[in-house]
């Protein structure tokens, strides 16, 4: 189908953007990589007054890293995320998930932080910015400039902390601490498709190769990313039981692509796998 | 309601563009309706089957995704614009042509497009790279074995083609 019709405005600077959004919020949606947007246009499962298209603020395609993480700005594509090697020195999950995200081609007009706030519950990186504790930037002309953390940003399926009058302008993943290995992986029924369940986990040991920190984040087994902690259950390095102990904390439902039952039957097994790799990489 | 019109300029295909457009004009309609360029396809309209594919400064993009108006000042290349300079076909058309990678054909233009660009990224792609680059297109006629020996044949015309002596 078509999208119905709406009033487009293509702002050149934030300023702009933000004030469109104040004065517009209500009936405006921000349009980025209208990878999820534009379907939903098409498709009239969505009909906003206003567009307000930021792919003119040039000023936000960085993806920006330095020792204590990386910041990608809301004009980042996926794709750029992908390709920037320091960002993958600096935190190598980013460019481990981003690959799983839908296509190539899809990769090259979405952007990183779109899905954040489309805050899809089967999207990969909002499952990374909760396991790593990351942050988004918002920006709006009643309050500025706000902060808001992972663990407050996704707030049910497709809703985040993202105000109708904010564009969100950054994200932020920092680099985890000490010596952590991480890992991604999922299961989709054909490459590049939504996954049924994926797994992100990062593992930190010390210098005798021991697990001190254990964690996994979720994607498609709740209503928002789902983050474990597994530390003490990894603590001897038994994958199995630590996958088994995430498994039984995880409330996954039914639905037309997998039931529940299957579901958690996946995350078992991805986590076993997932804790032993990300240990791998960095065991002494 | 009558709809506000945007003036927009694009470069398809090397050439310069123009049209006004209303603000929902996907990028695949305005080729299609206002450019008579209708060897792009539409097929899912949501981002699935790769029919609509197009290059947007060079980069495989759907066209379905994307509004006119947000192409504005861009440079587009459809299947149209795979070819040689002389009109013959490219590498790739004249690969799916010896390979019989289409049948049907609908999907043909998403597919040409998408290869272009990829084997300007890897020029000598392995049979399983061939495969993890068309991932993201939908054929269903041909079962998508020609389609993989279309990936590997065209890089070789291409490598042909472009090579000095030649
Ligand atoms: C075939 C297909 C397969 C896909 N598969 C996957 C997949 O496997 N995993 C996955 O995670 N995603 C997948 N996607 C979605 C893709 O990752 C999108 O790029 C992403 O979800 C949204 O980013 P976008 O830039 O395209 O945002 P848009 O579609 O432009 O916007 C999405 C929503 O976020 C809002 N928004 C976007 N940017 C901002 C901003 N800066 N400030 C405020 N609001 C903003 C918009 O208003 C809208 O509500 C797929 C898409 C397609 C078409
Ligand atoms: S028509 Fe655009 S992807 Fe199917
Ligand atoms: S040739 Fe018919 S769909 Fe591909």
């Amino acid at each position: 189908m078509k999208p119905p019709p709406v009033v487009y405005h293509g702002p050149d600077t934030l300023e702009e953007a933000v004030r469109l959004l104040a004065e517009h919020g209500a009936e405006a949606k921000v349009l980025a990589g209208g990878q999820s947007l534009v379907p939903m246009l098409n498709m009239r499962l969505t009909a906003p007054r206003r567009l307000v298209d930021v792919n003119r603020l040039d000023e936000l395609a960085y993806v920006r890293s330095d020792r204590h993480g990386v910041r990608v700005g809301a004009l980042a594509r996926h794709a750029d995320v992908e390709r920037a090697t320091h960002a993958f020195e600096t935190v190598p999950l980013l460019r481990q998930a981003v690959r799983t995200v839908a296509h190539p081609t899809i990769r090259n007009r979405g952007t990183t932080v779109g899905s954040l706030v489309h805050a899809d519950p089967a999207g990969e990186m909002p499952a990374v910015l909760a396991l790593l504790d990351g942050e988004v930037l918002l920006r709006s002309e009643r309050d500025g400039e706000r902060t808001v953390a992972a663990a407050d940003f996704f707030v049910g399926p497709m809703e985040s902390a993202c105000r109708e009058d904010e564009v969100a302008v950054e994200a932020y993943f920092p680099r985890p601490a000490g010596r952590t290995g991480t890992d991604w992986r999922e299961l989709s029924r054909r490459s590049g498709d939504y996954a049924l369940c994926g797994v992100g986990t990062l593992v930190r040991v010390d210098d005798a190769g021991a697990v001190v920190a254990a964690r996994a984040a979720y994607i498609a087994m709740g209503s928002v990313p789902q983050v474990v902690d597994l530390t003490e259950a990894a603590a001897d390095g038994d994958w199995s039981a630590a996958a088994e102990s995430a498994a039984d904390q995880l409330d996954p439902e039914d639905d037309i692509h997998a039931s529940a039952e299957y579901r958690r039957h996946l995350a078992r097994v991805l986590t076993a796998r997932s804790l032993k790799a990300s240990y791998e990489a960095v065991a002494p | 309601m009558t709809e506000q019109l945007h003036q927009v300029t694009l470069t398809v295909n090397g050439v310069t563009r123009r049209g006004a457009v209303p603000a929902r004009r996907l990028l695949a309609d305005f080729l299609r309706r206002d450019l008579a360029l209708t060897g792009t396809h539409l097929g899912c309209e949501h981002g699935v089957c790769g029919a609509c594919t197009v290059l947007l400064d060079g980069v495989p993009v759907r066209s379905c995704l994307l509004f006119a108006v947000s192409a504005d000042g861009h440079e587009v290349t459809t299947v149209e614009g795979c070819c040689q300079t002389s009109g013959d076909l490219g590498p790739v058309q004249q690969a799916f042509l010896e390979c019989h990678g289409l049948q049907c054909g609908f999907c043909t233009p998403g597919f040409i497009t998408t290869i272009t660009a990829y084997l300007e990224e890897n020029p000598k792609p392995t049979e399983e790279e061939a495969r993890e680059a068309i991932g993201g297109n939908l054929c269903r006629c041909t079962g998508y074995q020609n389609i993989v020996a279309a990936v590997l044949r065209a890089a070789e015309l291409k490598r042909e083609r472009e090579a000095p002596h030649a």
